[in-house]
C-alpha cells in the first residue's frame, strides 16, 4: 500500500477535531459527575431512613433510572420531553440532566452500601466515648465511608466517562462520532485508517481516565 | 430525640437541594423555549425561518459520499451539495446537525430540524409520521458480500447472517420479505462495515449506491446482488403539517430540475466514486420526476 492510515490523523484538522471530540465527552461527564456526587451523597443519606414512605420514593427512582438504559433516558430528555411539553431542551442538557440522574441514583447506592457497612460496634463504642449522635457521625461514620467510596465513585466517574459516547444519537458530535466521520470519509484513500484513529481514541480515554485513578490512589493513601 | 433532629434536617435539607434542582432544570427548559420561539414543539414555517437567517438541516455525518465531514471539519457530500443550494436559494445560512438512521424521523417530528436531508427513503410507515417533499434520487437495495464466499441470490441468504443498519430500509425488508435471514444490526453504518470487513457477518445489505461505491474501494468485496426490492426513492423530510415549507421544497426541486442541478451535484461528488462505469441517471432523479 503507498499509504498508511496513520497520515490520516494528521490531515487538515483532524487532530484538533478529535480533542476537541474530547472535550464535549469530558465536559457532559465531568459536569454530571460533579453534580452527582453531592447529589448522590444526600440521597444515599436519604435511602438509609426507618422511614417507609422515604424508603418507597428512593426506592422507585432508583430502580426506574438504573432499568432504563441511558440510552432511552436521553431519548426521554432530548425527544420526549419537546414532543409532550413543548420545551425545547439543547442536546447538552439533556445530557447534563440525564447523566447527572442516573449518577445521583448509582451514587446514592453506593453511599447507601457503605454507610450500612460500618458495623454496629463502631456506633456502640462511640456511644461509650460519650458522643452524639452528629459528633459519632461526624468523627467515626464519616471518614469510614469516605474511604470505602473512594474506589467506587472513581468506578462510577470512568463509567460515566466511556457512557457518554451515547451522546451522539442525540446529534453531538463527541470523540468517538468525530473518529468514525474521519475513518469514514477517508475510507476510500486510507482503508487502514480505522485502527489508527481508534487507537488514538483509545489513548484519549486512557488520558482522560488515568489522572483520575491516580487522584483516587492519592486520596486511599492518605486517608489509609 | 437527638436523633430525629438531626435526620428531619437533613431530610428537609435533601428536599430542598432536589426542588432546588428541578426547579433549575424547568427554568432551564423555559429560556430555551423562548430562545427558540413559541413553536419550540412544532415546525418553523418558510417566513420564519428566513427571519431568523438560519435553516435546521439534518445529515449525515458518517456516510461518505452523501453526507461526510471532511478533514477541515466541513460537511461534504451529495445531500450537503443540496442543502447549500436550498439555504442559498432561501437566502439563509444552514446549520447542520449530524443524525444517525435511528433517530432521523424523531428530529424532524421534534422540530429539532427544518429539513432531514440524510438519505431518507420515502417509505408508507415514515411518510405517516413525516412530510415528503419530491424525490432527488432513487435506489434499491444491494447485497455486498466477500468473494471468496459471494452471495449472488437472495435464497443463498437463508440461515447466513446478514449485517443491516437500524432504521434503514434494508432492515425493514428482510423482516417482511425474508424472516429466515439473520439479520445482524448495528446503529452506525461505520461499524456495520467493519463487522463485514472482521468477518462478523456474511453480507451486509443496505442502498445499492451505498454498497457499490463501498465495493469499489474495497477490494475483497463485491456487490453480489445489485437491485434488490422495488426502486425506493430518496426525498427531503419536514415535519407533518409543515406545508409552506414542503411546497417551497417541492417548487425548489422542479425549478432545479431545467437546469439539470443534480446532474451537477453527481458530477461534483458521486462521479469521482462510482467512476466512469456508472450511469448517473441510474441514480439522479430531476424535478421530481421518476420515468
Amino acid at each position: 500500500m503507498h499509504s498508511s492510515g496513520i497520515n490520516v490523523l494528521f490531515l487538515g484538522k483532524n487532530f484538533l477535531r478529535l480533542l476537541g471530540g474530547l472535550w464535549v465527552t469530558l465536559r457532559i461527564s465531568l459536569i454530571a459527575v460533579l453534580l452527582s456526587i453531592p447529589l448522590g451523597i444526600l440521597f444515599g443519606m436519604f435511602m438509609t431512613l426507618k422511614n417507609p414512605l422515604s424508603k418507597a420514593v428512593s426506592r422507585v427512582y432508583l430502580e426506574c433510572i438504573r432499568i432504563m438504559p441511558q440510552l432511552v433516558l436521553l431519548f426521554i430528555a432530548y425527544f420526549g420531553v419537546t414532543r409532550a411539553f413543548g420545551w425545547n431542551l439543547s442536546a447538552d442538557a439533556s445530557a447534563v440532566i440525564v447523566f447527572t440522574l442516573w449518577g445521583t441514583a448509582e451514587m446514592g447506592d453506593l453511599v447507601r452500601g457503605a454507610l450500612i457497612s460500618i458495623p454496629k460496634h463502631q456506633y456502640d463504642s462511640a456511644a461509650a466515648l460519650g458522643m452524639n449522635k452528629m459528633q459519632t457521625f461526624v468523627y467515626i461514620v464519616v471518614p469510614q465511608t469516605m474511604r470505602r467510596l473512594i474506589p467506587l465513585t472513581i468506578n462510577l466517574t470512568t463509567r460515566m466517562i466511556k457512557t457518554t459516547s451515547l451522546v451522539v444519537l442525540i446529534g453531538m458530535t463527541e470523540v468517538l462520532k468525530v473518529g468514525k466521520q474521519i475513518i469514514d470519509a477517508n475510507r476510500f484513500e486510507y482503508p487502514t485508517a480505522a485502527l489508527w484513529v481508534y487507537g488514538v481514541i483509545f489513548l484519549l480515554y486512557f488520558l482522560a481516565c488515568w489522572p483520575i485513578s491516580m487522584l483516587a490512589k492519592k486520596l486511599e493513601k492518605r486517608w489509609r | 430525640m437527638k436523633r430525629k433532629n438531626f435526620f428531619t434536617r437533613l431530610i428537609t435539607l435533601t428536599m430542598a437541594v432536589l426542588l432546588l434542582v428541578s426547579c433549575l432544570a424547568g427554568c432551564g427548559g423555559k429560556t430555551d423555549n423562548k430562545k427558540n420561539g413559541d413553536t419550540a414543539s412544532s415546525f418553523r414555517t418558510v417566513d420564519e425561518i428566513k427571519s431568523s437567517g438560519k435553516v435546521v438541516i439534518g445529515v449525515f455525518s458518517d456516510k461518505a459520499p452523501f453526507g461526510y465531514v471532511d478533514e477541515n471539519g466541513a460537511y461534504q457530500g451529495y445531500d450537503v451539495y443540496f442543502a447549500e443550494r436550498i439555504a442559498k436559494d432561501l437566502g439563509v445560512t444552514v446549520e447542520y446537525v449530524s443524525t444517525d438512521p435511528a433517530s432521523r424521523v424523531e428530529y424532524v417530528a421534534t422540530g429539532k430540524v427544518d429539513i432531514i436531508l440524510a438519505n431518507f427513503t420515502v417509505t408508507e410507515e415514515r411518510a405517516q409520521q413525516v412530510d415528503f417533499a419530491l424525490p432527488y434520487m432513487k435506489v434499491m437495495l444491494g447485497v455486498v458480500s466477500p468473494d471468496n464466499a459471494l452471495i449472488t441470490d437472495v435464497e443463498q441468504l437463508n440461515g447466513k447472517n446478514l449485517i443491516v443498519v437500524k432504521g434503514t430500509t434494508a432492515e425493514t425488508f428482510f423482516e417482511k420479505n425474508y424472516p429466515e435471514v439473520k439479520l445482524q444490526k448495528y446503529d452506525e453504518y461505520a461499524d456495520a462495515y467493519n463487522a463485514l470487513l472482521d468477518g462478523r457477518g456474511d453480507a451486509f445489505s443496505t442502498d445499492n449506491t451505498e454498497v457499490l461505491a463501498w465495493a469499489l474501494s474495497n477490494p475483497g468485496f463485491t456487490v453480489g446482488i445489485d437491485a434488490l426490492g422495488n426502486a425506493d426513492t430518496i426525498a427531503p423530510a419536514v415535519q407533518k403539517g409543515n406545508t409552506t415549507l414542503l411546497d417551497w421544497l417541492n417548487k425548489e426541486i422542479e425549478a432545479l430540475g431545467t437546469e439539470n442541478f443534480f446532474h451537477a451535484d453527481y458530477a461534483e461528488t458521486l462521479a469521482s466514486v462510482y467512476g466512469a462505469a456508472a450511469d448517473p441517471d441510474s441514480m439522479v432523479v430531476e424535478g421530481g420526476k421518476i420515468d
